[in-house]
């Protein structure tokens, strides 16, 4: 498939917004339980905000994408049975949640605005925090499965995707976090952060190297024969039936040369596993925010290169049918 | 619930394009256009059609069948390119099963496209809006057209006639017919899209003699008081034995 | 949106031009704009269809390269340059008049008008042989006279536009070179009919593509060698005794005597009884049969006389005579099917194999039709009978320089099989079957050109003997390309080919005005382009242009265009009226006679003027007898006044349409004119069809009914039984002339040895010119073009749907011929033959037989030409291998300046160059080779779309 920027930008910028949001999240609950100091308000608030910047940025990106962004509205309507659809209603729902949570610790609301009064200190905020948690997965969930879901997109069908996905935000969102707490010196915060950031950082070094093996093996199940049903060993298309190139040939193949393409494998590969990671670790002994926040940069330009590897590796089988031209 | 749908007989289609370019100027000012060129007289010229035929070969020389394979959106039974379209625009009608676009409704965004495993769909880079073949659903149906010609301009034109149109899921139709008695076939079974078009693959017609057909009673060659013999230098006993 | 829906929607009848074929179209006009063009379901030709141009027509009609203004070359530009200055209609006649008044009051020849893929040869010609001029031919002698002229000067009748194969009731069915045809879309319907009623389809083709890409057998065979394969097959044919007994001895002259006395002037010459010979334009029928019964000779067609094939007898006077088949059988003798098989590559199996399917089809499924019928002899006959083998054959024959004899072998090989004029074989269309050769004439000397005056006789005609040639007493030729001379004596469609060079290089001697019309000569019309073009604009030592004064009228900005001193810009198709005339190539069909016109559905874009408008103009001033009344004044209106009240001559009734003559159109091809001759086209599909009654369909060579109809109604002079040329005693009687045997005209000394050669009456095999005079070790390929379905030659590259389908092309190499050379799929490589060579990207084919490389014709183009972006892929990856084809042979006893084209008809031999290929350097350019200067748009070019287009019914978007 052809990696369009639209899409990459919309998938690692919210996944980062996710990731972040759920880390935020996470320290509040383990600050209300005493596992971790509180932060002042304004952490929240800050973090929010900026959780938020990246979803909509995100956003932002996916309009790029459309050839009528101003009809965009339209496209929640068959959220019965597009991933699309869905993901188009539940993204602005998380955005209203994480804003709605940075609101509510601006305020300093809490439950008692409805009369119902627990002693618990931001209790509003756990229950949206919570709310928006939810969202945040299920989101994660609808953006893997868009592509998980195109059975004949062999490298995309699978579980796996929608694990990576996953575990990319969250990798990316902690690692952001880290960064965030480092900067508001918070040392408990930054190595809990920092932990996650690197157990969801070697998770996912697992899931997708994981996946890439399981393409590497890919038997795809649609070939020249089956594409126009003709039963013999040799068959070479001569002609695609045009000279100047077309739709399907812009939108279904890469266009790299091989050498860039597996380049580019070998980049994300660095720049989203060890590199961050060293960066990580030296930026937490030394409680260094920079370092931990180069860490970040690196790894969100590894993952640029992670869903561009990921668009171009899909193999559609339509391909089949636009190999010459004469 | 009838299913309209091409049947492409590629034991006569000899790749003439004809459906081509009658498909691109009957819709380019139909219901289903425009349907724009990009550089129209420039360098790599590009354009939105619903239509396209690819030639193949098949084997080796001299044993080399050269294959004309027209191909169009071929409005699948259970077509992945509908379920998948967020806004909706994306539909297959119960009434004839014609799967259509509804460029009002349609946002760009083509992930339709991505939902097809043919490579039919293309989206017109000026109207932004993803578009391919509509069975010209605005010739079949209208009344203003002589009976004889409410059909597609692709089968209207193709001089072989190897674009049949009709109703699959209706046995007597000349297009199932078609199918069952000359094997035709959907294109990629294995993704279970039900493809409504099919196409029927080669058949070939050979003549078989049998020697003694050669030479008969009446051979003119007697009149001349000529006998058709074998060459006196093809093999006989006298090469080989003595008694 | 429907048609109806929305906007004044109109259908208008005409007839398509995107190609030759004129099928039957119906636009459809919205408020006047072009909103679509299909097949005419009521026309004979296409039926409803409609091909890939046919479809694309709306991008012709609108394309940027139309020609809107009459157009002077700028003082002091070169040609070629394409600078040019917008002049008015009326500058643009008084400078014609006054240039070709003084030619024709001094010496008409100095005049030569030639013309491409049009179909009014009517017209053109008549406007030549008013003017006085000699020097006139349309595109056949490049294209494929050879196919004419093969099978005219055997059967009466030929391919091409003059007649086909009836597929409806064939059995079996060979297509011999043909990738496209002139038929394109009838042949389509016919195939595909014939295939479905489970008729066999076998193709003999180098290359498997196209039509051959749905036979059920693909023959590959090696370019230039299919006589031998026919050679082979009469041989085999011969030997089975699977031949039409009955057929040859009825309806050929396979039984008649032939001379055998070698010291007679008439050896090899039919001996012919002492009876009396009314005048004919040819052989009366007193030739002679050997009874079989009787044992002695008589004279051909006695009642119940049934005569030898074969042996020798001696006639009471002494002479040794043989009937011709006699000479056939041992003409093929030695043609077997190992021979044949070691020069075409097709296995000796295989040969056998095809003419036993041929033979026995023919043999054992013979048709029978309930249709009584009398022969010219005066037997009736109950039924008419066929043997439904059928056969078609084009360009893959014809452009061959040993075409002319590949083709009379092909002839003869329908005859021996009884197929002609027989329902499931060969059937003629009107006017043919002509005479053998047809009655038409040039003048026989130079006396027949006169200042003033018209030509004494047709520019082109069918010679019947050497005194028939046109040359000057000393034998030179009269006309500017040699045709009709010892060179080339039967070209009956000149050689187009060979003008400009013969006129640059003033050799038989220098014109002053070339007048082309629809050819582009400076590019895919021209072998040798290269030169071509430079001849073009060649100054002689006083910087006089050698030739002096060129005109074009195109409807397009052509590569010819640049190098025109005036341009005359055409009106297309659809913006004129146009008559497929009985005179020139009507569209009959089998069952008789259809002639048909154009009549315009859109008026003319900017100053566009109809050529037919401007002869008529030009005639009228130049006062041509044809064109002007008893007072020098001008006689017709216009062109479509001319079309209703020209008659051949006044009073004969007879004009260019034969349909709806006569004061109420009552009359059919003879009649007084009919003021609403054009209504009653109108009303009528633009077709005029005049179906035979079913007894005048078939065997119209001895159908008595027929030749009887024909003489009625001035199709033909005669009512005489045309017979078969199994043996051709025309071309014998050139053979005398050359061995000195003869009184008349007698060639050259030089020229003795090739007439002599060439002039076979039977068929033989030789190898093409080139291939002789070529080193095969250093060039082992053949290289040859295909007409692609979805391109016209030159015209299409500018309509912005065709050419996205083929915008630059590939030279297709059997894979294991590339590897030979290290080339891969893809890969820039060069092609070279002795006279040139040529660039391009190569593309892997396994339906290539690996001795032959092929591309696409006429794909490439000049940068700028047809208002194309100079960037575009045609002009720097497209190419034309005609920079590879000489126009003439090398230097050899016969001649200097020989066309590279059969000795017999001057057909070019486009497909006999031999090529040898190469890789291009990867530091090489990726582009085309030769690289030719960019052409600018000329005045009142249209505005051109460079972004992009988008059509809706006459509304133009895009920027
Ligand atoms: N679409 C389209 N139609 C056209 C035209 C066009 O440009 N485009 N041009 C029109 C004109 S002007 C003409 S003359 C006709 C020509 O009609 P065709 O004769 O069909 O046209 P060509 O492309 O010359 O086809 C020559 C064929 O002969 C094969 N061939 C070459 N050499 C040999 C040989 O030695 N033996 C055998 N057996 N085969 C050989 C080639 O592979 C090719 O398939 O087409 C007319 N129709
Ligand atoms: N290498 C190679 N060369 C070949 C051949 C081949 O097979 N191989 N084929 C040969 C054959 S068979 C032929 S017939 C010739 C054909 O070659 P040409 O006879 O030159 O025919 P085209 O190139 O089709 O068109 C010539 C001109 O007609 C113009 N034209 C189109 N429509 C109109 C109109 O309505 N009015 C006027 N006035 N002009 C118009 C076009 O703009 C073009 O400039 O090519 C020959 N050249
Ligand atoms: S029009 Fe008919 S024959 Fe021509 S390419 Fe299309 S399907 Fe094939
Ligand atoms: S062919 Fe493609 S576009 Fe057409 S219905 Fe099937 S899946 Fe959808
Ligand atoms: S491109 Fe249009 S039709 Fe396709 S999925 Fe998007 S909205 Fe639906
Ligand atoms: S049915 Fe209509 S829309 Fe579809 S390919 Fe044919 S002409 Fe084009
Ligand atoms: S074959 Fe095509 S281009 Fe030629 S006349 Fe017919 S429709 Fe027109
Ligand atoms: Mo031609």
């Amino acid at each position: 498939m052809h990696p369009a920027f639209s899409v990459i930008f919309l998938t690692t910028l919210i996944g980062t917004g996710q990731g972040l949001f759920l880390a935020l999240c996470t320290a509040q609950v383990y600050a209300t339980i005493g596992l971790l100091p509180a932060q002042p308000k304004i952490f929240y608030v800050a973090g929010s905000a900026i959780a938020l910047a990246l979803l909509v940025a995100g956003l932002i990106a996916s309009f790029f994408h459309l050839g009528h962004p101003e009809r965009a509205w339209r496209s929640a309507a068959r959220w019965r049975t597009s991933w699309l659809s869905r993901e188009v209603i539940v993204l602005p729902a998380l955005m209203g949640a994480v804003a709605a949570y940075g609101l509510v610790h601006h305020y300093g609301w809490d439950l008692s605005l409805i009369g119902i009064d627990t002693a618990i200190e931001g209790d509003l905020a756990l229950v949206i925090g919570a709310a928006g948690a939810l969202l945040a997965f299920l989101l994660f969930l609808c953006t893997g499965m868009i592509y998980a879901c195109i059975k004949f997109l062999q490298e995309w069908a699978t579980w796996l995707t929608v694990v990576n996905y996953t575990l990319f935000g969250l990798a990316s969102g902690f690692l952001l976090a880290t960064a965030y707490a480092a900067y508001w010196d918070a040392p408990a915060l930054m190595y809990f952060y920092g932990a996650w950031a690197m157990a969801t950082t070697l998770t996912v070094l697992v899931t997708r190297v994981a996946s890439l093996i399981r393409n590497r093996r890919l038997k795809h199940r649609s070939s020249i024969q089956t594409a126009i049903g003709v039963r013999h060993a040799r068959i070479v298309q001569k002609s695609q039936g045009f000279m100047g190139g077309s739709f399907n040939t812009r939108e279904f193949f890469h266009g790299a040369t091989r050498r860039l393409y597996r380049s580019i494998k070998w980049i994300f590969l660095v720049l989203v596993f060890p590199v961050p990671l060293a960066l990580l670790f030296a930026g937490m002994v030394q409680s260094n925010a920079l370092l931990i926040g180069a860490a970040f940069v690196v790894q969100y330009l590894g993952l640029l290169a992670e869903r561009w590897f990921f668009f171009a590796q899909a193999n559609h089988p339509q391909n089949l049918y636009y190999q010459t031209i004469s | 619930m009838s299913q309209l749908a091409l049947v492409i007989d590629l034991n006569v289609c000899v790749g003439c394009h004809a459906c081509v370019t009658s498909c691109k100027e009957w819709n380019t000012s139909g219901a289903a256009g425009y349907m724009s060129d990009d550089r129209p007289y420039g360098e790599d010229p590009t354009g939105t059609f619903f239509n396209r035929v690819q030639t193949f070969e098949v084997g080796e020389f001299p044993n080399t069948e050269t294959v004309h394979f027209p191909k169009s959106c071929l409005h699948c039974e259970d077509p992945p390119c509908v379920p998948v379209c967020p806004t909706g625009a994306s539909y297959k009608r119960p009434e004839d099963g014609i799967v259509l676009v509804d460029y009002d409704k349609c946002i760009g965004c083509k992930y339709c496209s991505w939902a097809c495993p043919y490579g039919v769909r293309e989206i017109d880079e000026h109207q932004k809006v993803m578009k391919k073949c509509t069975l010209c659903v605005d010739r079949i149906y209208d009344t203003t057209l002589p009976e004889a010609e409410r059909k597609p301009a692709c089968v209207l034109a193709c001089p072989t006639s190897a674009r049949l149109f009709g109703d699959v899921h209706d046995p007597d139709s000349q297009v199932s017919i078609a199918i069952s008695e000359n094997g035709g076939y959907a294109l990629m079974p294995e993704w279970g899209t039900k493809p409504a078009n099919h196409y029927l693959p080669r058949r070939k017609t050979r003549i078989k003699i049998h020697p003694d057909e050669l030479v008969r009673a009446d051979n003119p060659l007697k009149k001349e008081g000529v006998q058709p013999k074998p060459d006196f230098r093809e093999p006989s006993l006298d090469d080989v034995t003595s008694w | 949106m429907t048609q109806s829906s929305s906007g004044r929607i109109e259908t208008r009848n005409t007839t398509c031009y995107m190609c030759a074929c004129r099928c039957g179209i119906r636009v459809t006009l919205k408020d006047g704009e072009i909103r679509y063009i299909e097949g005419n379901p009521d026309h004979p030709i296409n039926k409803g269809v409609i091909c890939a141009k046919g479809a694309s027509g709306i991008m012709k009609q609108h394309s940027p390269a139309r020609l809107t203004k009459p157009l002077r070359r700028k003082p002091g530009s070169e040609r070629g340059a394409n600078e040019f200055e917008a002049i008015s209609w009326d500058e643009a006649f008084a400078l014609l008049e006054e240039r070709l008044a003084k030619i024709r009051a001094t010496d008409p020849k100095k005049f030569a008008l030639f013309t491409g893929r049009d179909q009014m040869q009517a017209l053109t010609g008549l406007f030549a042989k008013q003017f006085g001029t000699p020097n006139y031919a349309a595109h056949g002698g490049f294209c494929s006279v050879n196919m004419a002229a093969g099978m005219i000067y055997t059967i009466g009748g030929s391919f091409w536009e003059f007649g086909g194969p009836d597929l409806d009731r064939a059995k079996l069915f060979v297509m011999i070179g043909t990738a496209e045809d002139h038929h394109s879309n009838p042949l389509k319907i016919a195939i595909s009919k014939f295939k479905r009623n489970g008729g066999k389809f076998i193709s003999v083709n180098p290359v498997r593509t196209g039509y051959s890409a749905i036979a059920d057998e693909w023959v590959p065979i090696k370019p230039g060698t299919d006589g031998a394969l026919f050679l082979a097959l009469i041989h085999v044919l011969i030997k089975q005794g699977l031949y039409d007994r009955d057929f040859l001895v009825n309806y050929t002259n396979s039984a008649q005597l032939v001379n055998m006395d070698r010291n007679s002037s008439e050896y090899g010459m039919f001996v012919r009884a002492e009876v009396p010979v009314e005048e004919g334009c040819f052989d009366p029928q007193n030739k002679l049969w050997w009874d079989r019964h009787a044992g002695k000779a008589v004279v051909t067609h006695t009642a119940g006389v049934d005569p030898f094939l074969r042996g020798e007898f001696t006639l009471p006077d002494g002479t040794p005579v043989k009937p011709a088949f006699q000479l056939l059988v041992e003409r093929v003798k030695d043609y077997t099917p190992e021979w044949a098989s070691a020069i075409t590559g097709i296995p000796v199996e295989t040969i056998t194999r095809l003419a036993n399917e041929m033979g026995v089809t023919a043999r054992d499924q013979k048709i029978e039709l309930p249709i009584a019928w009398t022969d010219i002899w005066g037997k009736d006959h109950e039924v008419v009978t066929g043997n439904p083998v059928a056969f078609h054959a084009m360009r893959g024959l014809a452009a061959h320089s040993n075409g002319f004899h590949t083709i009379r072998a092909l002839s003869i090989l329908m005859s021996v099989l009884g197929t002609i004029d027989r329902p499931g074989g060969f059937r003629h269309k009107a006017p043919f079957p002509r005479p053998i050769p047809p009655c038409a004439k040039t003048p026989k000397g130079p006396e027949g050109v006169r200042p003033g005056k018209p030509l004494d006789g047709m520019a082109l005609g069918w010679p019947a003997d050497p005194d028939d040639l046109f040359v000057e007493p000393d034998g030179t030729p009269v006309r500017i390309d040699k045709a009709f001379s010892w060179e080339y004596p039967l070209s009956v469609h000149g050689l187009m080919h060979n003008v400009i060079t013969n006129a640059w290089r003033g050799d038989p001697y220098p014109i002053d005005t070339l007048l082309i019309f629809m050819a582009n000569m400076a590019w895919n019309s021209t072998m040798n382009t290269v030169e071509v073009r430079k001849m073009l604009n060649d100054k002689d030592e006083n910087g006089e242009f050698k030739i002096p004064f060129v005109v074009v009228c195109d409807a397009f900005q052509s590569e010819m265009v640049s190098y025109a001193d005036l341009v005359l810009p055409d009106t297309t198709y659809l913006e004129r009226h146009d008559v497929m005339s009985m005179l020139d190539r009507p569209i009959s069909e089998f069952d008789g006679p259809v002639d048909s016109v154009r009549i315009p559905v859109v008026p003319p874009k900017g100053e566009c003027k109809p050529f037919q408008e401007v002869l008529i103009e030009l005639g009228s001033r130049l006062k041509l007898p044809a064109f002007v009344d008893t007072r020098g004044q001008r006689k017709f209106k216009n062109y479509p006044d001319f079309i209703i009240n020209y008659e051949i001559e006044p009073g004969a009734g007879i004009g260019f349409l034969a349909g709806w003559r006569g004061k109420g159109g009552e009359k059919f091809m003879k009649g007084e004119p009919n003021p609403n001759q054009w209504e009653m086209y109108a009303k009528n599909n633009c077709v005029y069809h005049h179906e035979l009654p079913k007894s005048f369909q078939y065997m119209r060579n001895w159908n008595k009914g027929y030749l009887e109809w024909a003489q009625r109604h001035r199709l033909t002079r005669y009512a005489e039984p045309i017979l078969i040329h199994i043996y051709s005693d025309v071309l014998q009687q050139f053979r005398l002339a050359a061995q000195g045997k003869t009184q008349g005209k007698q060639p050259p000394q030089h020229l003795r040895k090739r007439i002599e050669t060439y002039f076979d009456p039977l068929p033989f095999y030789y190898e093409p010119l080139e291939g002789q005079l070529t080193d095969k070790r250093k060039y082992p390929l053949n290289a040859v073009t295909q007409r692609p379905m979805a391109m016209y030659h030159s015209w299409d590259s500018q309509n912005a749907w065709l050419r996205q389908i083929h915008t630059h092309n590939y030279l297709f190499v059997n894979p294991k011929t590339a590897a030979t050379q290290g080339i891969a799929d893809g890969d820039w490589v060069w092609v070279e033959s002795p006279w040139g060579k040529v660039r391009g990207m190569c593309r892997y084919s396994e339906a290539t037989e690996p001795g032959t490389v092929w591309t696409w014709n006429a794909i490439g183009k000049q940068p700028g030409a047809w208002n194309l972006e100079p960037r575009a892929n045609e002009a720097r990856k497209g190419f034309l291998l005609n920079h590879l084809i000489s126009e003439e042979l090398p230097r050899q006893p016969e001649g200097e300046h020989l066309s590279n084209s059969d000795p017999v008809t001057g057909q070019a031999g486009w497909y006999d160059v031999r090529v040898r290929l190469y890789k291009a350097d990867a530091a090489e350019d990726k582009l085309s080779w030769p690289r030719f200067e960019e052409l600018k748009p000329v005045p009142g070019a249209p505005p051109r779309k460079q972004n992009w287009l988008a059509y809706v019914a006459g509304k133009i978007m895009g920027s």
